[in-house]
């Protein structure tokens, strides 16, 4: 090899390690921004977590949460029936859709994600009206004559108060219901995007060896459904089970979640940013296992949020 | 066959009347000509007059326009060069720092906000600012930036690299090459990114409510704000008119993109009747 050679090779190599240098560079400012406004707040908070008010390591902000411990069930409890109830909506609705004609399809979609486009406070408070005791379901069930049926019902008995309502509102039923319908599209959208892409000779081949369209569910779509109902499950979970406006709204603050809580220690009469920090915390926790778990199954969560 | 599925339709038509029930009422009641949410006693059309008069709305509606519109541009520049950058990097930089983008996107909002707001709190203290209408625009352009990269990326993967190597060969400088060639092939997934970031931004109220502090306020933290007193039916109103929008918009998209996807359709069948 002469001199000249190994001279331009290095001389290559050089330039390799430049332009490459040049063209990821656009990336730079970027990677700053993400160190400043994402890693640090995030490190800031487990800092946060750790330390007394008066800026010593403690662990009391993690001990004084047995007191909270109820709260952690109610919240995860709540959001893990509002995901269960999402998957129960929200498959068959998907499956149903994906069974129309593309165009039909479409127009279905976008009706979806019509409602999600308008300020989920609205949405939320719009229930606020359906669901009061002088609401329009109770005055349509009293119209109806519901009320005059059950109260008929115990005539005979002294001790009963007639009743002029169902208690809906501030109930935890209201606040799961909240949660159903302010992120059931999450759970919609990515089920349907998997099983649209599911080749149709796929199935034809599960009907031409004999399948029934029975055993062509629950061995073909199901399994290669799965991955969006993941990814679901992880979009549906994580708002549920983190919500402060959802259960402020729908039980005026008689239904106390995690996300009440962290936002009382924030914005609220009890500021106290470390306890905050230890709950958001041990919060972020719970969100990373469902990342770690969405990724072991499906495919990540880029594809749903992208339609 | 059509029949075997009947039940499925109805099941999701009930659906849909789940999801449009609540907007419907939301709407009916905004012409309700009293104050009350749940009796109608007539129509009226004081509440869309009395919006524009309120200065509160229209002060916040102002500011969530504003936000919302600087911090998608500000993302769709900062993340389309970002993912041009991480389209160039090696793949063992490229992983984490995708992970790290796909924070914001898979947190909770609320730990998002909280821990922004902690960022905020604690800067100021140190170099003497409050909490105000800077610390919330960067608290959108955050969360911005990553649905613009999840947008742009896949463009770039759908890109011919010899496209741009061919460009280098004629004599481009990489930047000319980024100019020329590579913005305007990924201009659609731009555009996208744009527009999702847009609408997060306006839809948004956990991030905003942690960042903005007292002195501004979005729509969605007046609507709050309203929400826990007194109620009027001009959120009604002002929800409906968002609704209107929202639906036009999304109209005017999807014919543009029907007819993009016919043109294209055309454009096949030509190719092949050439060949």
């Amino acid at each position: 090899m002469s001199k000249n050679k190994v001279f331009s090779g290095a001389l290559r190599a050089v330039g390799g390690f430049f332009d490459r240098f040049r063209k990821q560079s656009f990336a730079y400012p970027y990677v700053l921004w993400m160190a400043l406004f994402v890693v640090v707040p995030i490190i800031l908070i487990a800092v946060y977590a750790f330390t007394s008010a008066q800026g010593h390591f403690t662990l009391g902000n993690f001990s004084g949460m047995i007191d909270y411990v109820p709260v952690f069930v109610r919240s995860l409890w709540l959001a893990f029936l509002a995901t269960v109830i999402c998957i129960i909506i929200g498959y068959p609705v998907a499956l149903a859709i994906s069974r129309m004609n593309p165009r039909t399809q479409r127009v279905l979609i976008m009706l979806i994600m019509l409602p999600m486009w308008i300020n989920f406070l609205l949405r939320t408070y719009a229930w606020m009206s359906l669901l009061e005791n002088t609401g329009l379901i109770n005055r349509l069930l009293g119209a109806v004559g519901v009320f005059d049926l059950i109260n008929s019902l115990h005539a005979g008995d002294a001790a009963y108060t007639p009743i002029t309502h169902f208690q809906l509102i501030n109930t935890n039923g209201a606040v799961i219901l909240g949660m159903v319908y302010n992120y059931l599209p999450f759970m919609i959208l990515p089920i349907q995007s998997v099983i649209v892409k599911i080749d149709p000779f796929v199935i034809e081949a599960a009907e031409d060896l004999g399948a029934n369209s029975r055993t062509v569910f629950r061995k073909v779509i199901l399994p290669l459904s799965l991955s969006g109902v993941v990814s679901g499950i992880t979009m549906v979970f994580v708002p549920a089970v983190s919500t402060f406006v959802i259960s402020k709204l729908l039980s005026n603050g008689t239904v106390m979640l995690l996300g009440d809580l962290i936002e009382m220690q924030f914005a609220g009469a009890a500021y106290n940013p470390h306890l905050g920090s230890a709950i958001s915390l041990i919060m972020m926790v719970i969100v990373v296992i469902c990342m770690s778990l969405m990724n072991r199954f499906g495919e990540g969560e880029e594809q749903a949020v992208m339609m | 066959m059509t029949k075997k599925y009947t039940g499925g339709k109805i099941f999701t038509a009930l659906t849909y009347v789940f999801l449009y029930a609540p907007i419907i009422v939301l709407i009916v009641f905004s012409f309700n000509s009293t104050k009350s949410r749940t009796i109608w006693s007539g129509f009226t059309l004081n509440w869309y007059k009395e919006l524009f008069s309120d200065r509160l709305i229209m002060s916040s509606l102002q500011t969530t326009l504003l936000v919302s519109v600087v911090a998608s541009l500000v993302a769709a520049v900062i993340g389309t060069f970002a993912a041009i950058g991480f389209y160039n990097m090696k793949k063992n930089w490229r992983g984490p720092l995708l992970t790290v983008n796909n924070i914001p996107v898979i947190n909770a909002d609320i730990i998002t906000g909280v821990s922004l707001s902690l960022l905020f709190v604690s800067a100021g203290a140190l170099m003497g600012f409050e909490l105000g209408f800077g610390t919330l625009l960067i608290a959108h352009i955050s969360f911005d930036i990553p649905y613009v990269i999840l947008s742009v990326m896949p463009k770039l993967y759908q890109l011919d690299r010899n496209l741009f190597e061919a460009s280098q060969d004629l004599g481009c400088t990489w930047f000319q090459t980024v100019y020329k060639v590579i913005i305007p092939e990924i201009m659609p997934g731009i555009i996208n990114g744009l527009l999702i970031a847009f609408t997060m931004s306006v839809d948004d109220f956990v991030i905003s409510y942690f960042t903005a502090g007292s002195s501004v306020q979005t729509l969605s933290m007046t609507i709050y704000a309203m929400t826990r007193r007194r109620i009027s039916p001009k959120i009604n109103a002002i929800s409906t008119l968002l609704f209107a929008v929202v639906l036009i918009l999304l109209v005017i998209v999807n014919v543009r993109e029907s007819r993009q996807h016919k043109a294209e359709l055309k454009k096949e069948k030509m190719l092949k009747g050439a060949n």
